[in-house]
């Protein structure tokens, strides 16, 4: 489950574990957002879509790609981070994203 | 229960959809509750009407919550009970729900229900800010998923997987604003070409500017009552005689399939058992084209045509005002326009006038059951109302 919780939706189990997941996934669907709220405009356009990972969750993501026109539904993609985000302020971002494999 | 009235629409109002400066959103209520009060002149709305449900989505436009007393004493109900239902886009379509179960339950014998959002005093970046506040804060609007954002994610897999087309999309705004030309009430009453739709700028890719809903003043009304009583109060009037409801879950990420919107599927096969009634039997429905792809799948998960098979339906003319099965005959959000909280209920506006032979130009010939499809959110909730004439 992503994000985790403490209760399956589906079965409504309790008794959940943490896995890690892999680095790498698949491109599931992505859009290029052109219309941004106040506080993403100094990065607008930027592409955002979501990955299928090998252990079967999906995860939302901002794509990083100075390429947005290649983007492909079904390109491998790998998972990255940010440095922790200073304080404050919204939105105090990413914790992740995804790019292009290198 | 099945085909059994539930209960009974007596009258509906809507204020004038646009960019309405100067009034707030209390005004505007009144002014669609004062619409629906002249179609009934046996009501004493203050006397008559004892519990309203107010569909608003968000407080930030105008710095204010606790909304539904307000709009319900400015629309001259006082002292009977208010409240506001939030679900999104979905607002006013859960608070109709409340109505028909206040009445089903015995508590009332009339009530009003209602929407109204007063969003053009924000600028665009702000209100695609506080609409994207009904997506997840977390793991959504934190990685800059904007509501066209998320609408385009389900387009792109549309397209992907059933070769869905740009144009296909276009077609329903071109269809829609065909409509709404003819509505007085609509916020943008023209026509537009299918080559403006597709050379308007970006929104979210492959969603532009005409494939998007507008972002409108309105509020809408409808007074419910038990069916038996409808006929002492008024000649025209409407039952309800489905009604479903059902959730999906609230990220996209999370779903199995994006070429669906489940929710919407499940209400509606619900108002369909209730109602005793099939796809093929709906004369006039409103869908909820929030965004052209939005009315695309709406056709699917009705049973208006087969899964994938959406963009094909539109170009067919069948959901075309003179075609087998109009849509959004009102114009829709796409021309009509969006408030919001008000949609749900001025698509069942639109429908009390279809099913009474009172939508002028754009009257339907021999409309008897129609059909509201109502989404919140990328889906998360689905709303589906039959409707059925007297």
């Amino acid at each position: 489950m992503v994000p985790p919780r403490a209760i399956c939706s589906n079965c409504r189990h309790s008794r959940v574990e943490w896995v890690e997941l892999s680095q790498k996934g698949k491109l599931v669907t992505y859009t290029i957002v052109h219309v941004s709220p106040p506080q993403f405009k100094h990065m607008t356009p930027y592409a955002v879509g979501i990955v299928e990972m090998p252990e079967g969750v999906k995860i939302p993501s901002i794509i990083r790609t100075s390429r947005p026109e290649d983007l492909k539904i079904g390109m491998q993609l790998e998972a990255d981070f940010s440095p922790r985000p200073q304080e404050g302020g919204w939105p105090n971002w990413p914790r992740y994203f995804f790019k292009e494999t290198g | 229960m099945r085909g059994k009235p539930l209960a009974t629409i007596i009258s509906a109002g809507l204020s004038k959809f646009g960019r309405r400066e100067g009034v707030y959103a209390r005004e505007l209520f009144a002014e669609a509750a004062l619409s629906a009060f002249h179609r009934v002149e046996k009501l004493d709305p203050s006397k008559d009407i004892k519990a309203a449900f107010i569909g608003q989505m968000s407080e930030a436009y105008e710095h204010q919550a606790h909304t539904a007393p307000i709009a319900a004493s400015w629309a001259g109900i006082f002292p009977a009970p208010a409240m506001r239902i939030e679900n999104a886009c979905a607002s006013s379509g859960s608070a109709l729900r409340c109505g028909i179960m206040a009445i089903m339950s015995g508590l009332y014998d009339i009530v009003l229900v209602g929407g109204v959002e007063k969003m053009t005093n924000q600028p665009t970046p702000e209100v695609t800010g506080i609409l994207a506040t009904a997506s997840d804060y977390p793991f959504e609007q934190w990685n800059g998923m904007t509501f066209p954002g998320l609408f385009a994610l389900m387009a792109t897999v549309h397209m992907h997987e059933y070769g869905t087309t740009e144009e296909q999309m276009a077609a329903v705004a071109v269809k829609n604003h065909k409509n709404g030309a003819l509505n007085p009430n609509a916020h943008m009453q023209k026509e537009v070409s299918m080559d403006e739709v597709l050379k308007s700028r970006l929104v979210s890719w492959p969603l532009k500017l005409y494939d998007c809903s507008l972002i409108t003043d309105g509020a809408s009304v409808v007074i419910l009552t038990k069916p038996k009583l409808a006929k002492k109060l008024s000649d025209n009037y409407v039952h309800i005689i489905g009604t479903g409801q059902a959730q999906d879950t609230f990220c996209l990420h999370e779903r199995e399939s994006l070429t669906t919107v489940k929710a919407a599927k499940t209400a509606a096969q619900e108002a369909y058992k209730m109602a005793d009634v099939r796809p093929k039997d709906i004369n006039v429905a409103e869908l909820h084209d929030c965004f052209t792809i939005a009315e695309i799948i709406g056709y699917e998960d009705l049973g208006f045509c087969r899964p994938g098979q959406g963009g094909k339906y539109v170009e067919s003319g069948a959901p075309d005002l003179k075609g087998s099965m109009p849509v959004n005959t009102s114009g829709g959000l796409k021309s009509k326009g969006h408030p919001v909280g008000a949609t749900g209920t001025a698509q069942i506006h639109e429908l009390y006038l279809q099913l009474t032979d009172q939508a002028d130009r754009r009257q339907v010939k021999d409309a008897k059951i129609g059909l509201a499809h109502n989404l919140g959110g990328s889906g998360a909730t689905g709303v589906v109302h039959i409707l059925k004439g007297s």
